[in-house]
């Protein structure tokens, strides 16, 4: 009796199997594992309704784990067919090495300015690897509850900004700002290159760095650890063991007024938090100074070279550059906005906030990512370390920046 | 003329599953990774460049530093282990094999469960009790008053290694304690009787008696524990992440390893650098052996009965 219903399962698997051999099965690299349930439930069924025969499995990694996971895993032959692309050099070495196809050719690349396809482009702009996904913007979200209870009013100036903090710390029922060091990447993404831009004033620092005009030791790249030296009295105790889990808990539970965000934090924060959640661009140093903002281009996704599925994953791809996508995927995840030259309506008041900065403000992109982060020692790792020892003040803002600058002469010719 | 004795194909046989499936996932990787150490990328060639990655390791002050503060990290984390595993892994096995001890099977099985979790439970749950917003170790030192006691210590430089390496103590306490307990049993009735009929009894007879009976289970165990501590990636991954930090302070060895080898964020792997560090763990594991084998193993008493 067992036997003969071991022998059915086994029949059916192997029968099963290869039924579901005749669909083409693309598998999806990507780290963005909490968005696991918004591809499963709308994005890959709506792609499966156009184009049967085509089954789509998205397969997240932890994201610190996603690039080591994945570079072996190309290494190995064993990766799947669509890789979503981290920006700039992590991603265009893997062009180099021959791992991503060439997409230039992709019809769906014209609905993409120069600028969104600069991330995923070779320095010469010849060849583009990656259908641009959205971009992010840092800013600061706060507790409008909070806010509202306390009296105070939304800072635009660095002075207002303390002067904020200080009236919060000084009430003492929320903790100024949720922020803790223990990760280390929030202290240099949503600390430095989150207020950087406005000391460095945006694209024209970030270029003068590559060219060489500008050194990481210049007042306008060490003010921004100045700034976030000050943070420290301002955040929970404990922010040292402090984790980004830990900080997201804290706001969203109510105890935090305000989190230095990026706007990939809506769509989870939109289900935790209780109170209504407002946003503000980082402050700048007098009223009516040009504000910049960290427009960051940030996800995008490309053909693995070795896919035996080409055709069918060239299909998904030109479907992920076009419109329908774009609308889909911004209001899914509200706070990944899209980079398609359509503009895209969204519902979701948080992510119109920030996005309403593009209109007044000055955008750029993280500081370190371009070019800057190719060599060892990676300048992004170190402003990692930078950021948090600032914070944590076990280093001075001055020294954190020698020591970058150092790092960063050390194999990058322009700034020799 | 005595008979040739025939050729014993039993041992070979015998011996071939093991020898092949070691050499198959430990002999040959092992090789492979001591020579991928002594090539690097020219472009996009691999090319033959002797022991220049050595050179860099070690010469480059930003690769040494690393190495080095890797190195001094690791020690601290075995010495700490030395220090605090063995002294109580031995006490509680002394307390297991009292006969006046009720529910030793309990304590037994208690204090051993730590060891059968998975590192990434262990790090999850002790970052958990520590954890200053969450955590149930401020509230405990706070309803003895001694709450001024608590500090974010996996966040603070100065503390975070020793609290990690007491961590991993807890977790695997119980192998000391089960090897020596194990030593302690074996002691025969009448050398601990010839002992009291010569006045020999508590203390005198533990340090006089015991000990030099259970030392050779401490040998080994020192041993494992130094390979063991030296490997060790697992628990600093999980509650500090690839970075090691704050600043560095918790990276040992294997975190080091995996950083290069495997890239982080935007620094891309570089399986050659790595395999540089993986060849000087290998032959620190290796010195650190041979030190044991050769220079205390060899002097050990062995008693018979």
């Amino acid at each position: 009796m067992t036997k003969t219903f071991r022998f059915a399962l086994l029949a059916s698997t192997l029968l099963g199997g290869a039924a579901s051999a005749q669909d083409v099965t693309l598998t999806i690299e990507s780290w963005r594992n909490d968005d696991l349930t918004i591809w499963q439930d709308t994005i890959i069924p709506a792609f499966e309704a156009q184009n049967p025969g085509i089954k789509v499995v998205f397969a997240p990694t932890a994201p610190a784990e996603y690039n080591a996971a994945l570079n072996s895993k190309l290494a190995a032959g064993s990766a799947g067919d669509l890789i979503t692309c981290r920006p700039f050099d992590a991603s265009l070495e893997l062009y180099n090495q021959g791992h991503l196809a060439d997409l230039s050719g992709l019809a769906s690349m014209a609905n993409f300015s120069p600028v969104a396809k600069s991330a995923w482009q070779t320095d010469d702009g010849a060849a583009t690897f990656c259908v641009p996904m959205a971009s992010v913007i840092h800013g600061f979200i706060y507790n409008k509850d909070a806010f509202a209870e306390l009296g105070l009013s939304v800072p635009t100036t660095r002075d207002e900004f303390f002067a904020v903090l200080d009236a919060i710390k000084a009430d003492g029922t929320y903790i100024p700002m949720a922020m803790g060091t223990n990760d280390q990447w929030e202290a240099a993404t949503m600390g430095y290159n989150n207020i950087g831009p406005n000391y460095w004033k945006g694209e024209e620092g970030r270029l003068a760095l590559i060219k060489g005009e500008q050194k990481l030791t210049d007042p306008q790249w060490v003010a921004p650890f100045e700034e976030l030296a000050r943070w420290k009295d301002y955040l929970g105790d404990g922010f040292e063991a402090q984790t980004y889990p830990d900080s997201q808990n804290l706001f969203t539970l109510g105890r935090a007024a305000i989190y230095p965000a990026g706007s990939w934090e809506i769509s989870g924060f939109n289900a935790q938090a209780q109170f209504a959640m407002g946003a503000f661009p980082p402050p700048v140093a007098a009223a009516g100074d040009t504000c910049y903002i960290s427009d960051h281009t940030d996800i995008a996704i490309g053909l693995n070279a070795a896919s035996p599925n080409a055709d069918a994953a060239k299909k998904f791809l030109e479907w992920v550059g076009s419109a329908e996508f774009a609308t889909m995927y911004a209001n899914a995840l509200p706070g990944f906005f899209s980079l398609n030259s359509t503009p895209v309506e969204m519902q979701d008041p948080l992510a119109q906030e920030f996005v309403s900065w593009r209109g007044k403000c000055q955008s750029t992109i993280r500081s370190t990512y371009q070019i800057l982060s190719r060599g060892t020692p990676n300048l992004e790792n170190e402003t990692w370390n930078a950021s948090a020892n600032v914070i944590r003040g076990s280093e001075t803002p001055a020294d954190a920046a020698k020591r970058l600058q150092d790092g960063l002469a050390s194999w990058y010719e322009p700034q020799k | 003329m005595a008979r040739r004795k025939p050729f014993r194909w039993h041992i070979g046989v015998f011996l071939a599953p093991a020898v092949l499936v070691y050499t198959a996932i430990m002999i040959i990787p092992l090789f492979g990774t001591l020579n991928l150490s002594l090539y690097n990328l020219d472009g996009q060639n691999r090319i033959f460049v002797g022991l220049a990655n050595f050179v860099t390791l070690f010469g480059d002050p930003r690769w040494s530093d690393a190495f080095w503060n890797a190195l001094w990290n690791n020690c601290w984390f075995f010495i700490i282990h030395m220090l605090v595993q063995n002294p109580i892994g031995i006490l509680l096995a002394a307390l297991l094999s009292s006969p006046r001890l009720r529910m030793a099977a309990f304590y037994r099985t208690a204090i051993f469960i730590p060891t059968i979790l998975s590192f990434v439970i262990v790090g999850f749950v002790w970052k958990l009790i520590l954890s200053p917003i969450w955590g149930i170790a401020p509230g405990m030192l706070d309803a003895v008053g001694l709450k001024f006691l608590f500090a974010p210590w996996l966040g603070k430089e100065e503390y975070a290694l020793t609290t990690l390496a007491l961590i991993s103590v807890w977790q695997f306490v119980g192998i000391p304690m089960m090897l020596i307990y194990a030593a302690l049993l074996s002691i025969p009735d009448d050398v601990i009787e010839a002992a009291e009929m010569d006045g020999l009894t508590g203390w005198s007879q533990f340090w006089k008696i015991k000990l030099p009976l259970i030392l050779p289970s401490i040998g080994i165990i020192s041993i494992l524990t130094f390979v063991g501590n030296f490997n060790a990636f697992d628990l600093i991954y999980v509650a500090q992440g690839a970075l090691a930090g704050p600043d560095f302070s918790t990276d040992i060895l294997g975190t080091f390893l995996y950083r290069t080898f495997f890239g982080f964020q935007l620094q891309l792997g570089d399986p050659h650098m790595g395999a540089a560090i993986a060849s000087a763990m290998f032959v620190i594991i290796l010195i650190g052996v041979c030190l044991y084998l050769f220079g205390i193993q060899t002097r050990l008493r062995r008693y018979q009965f």
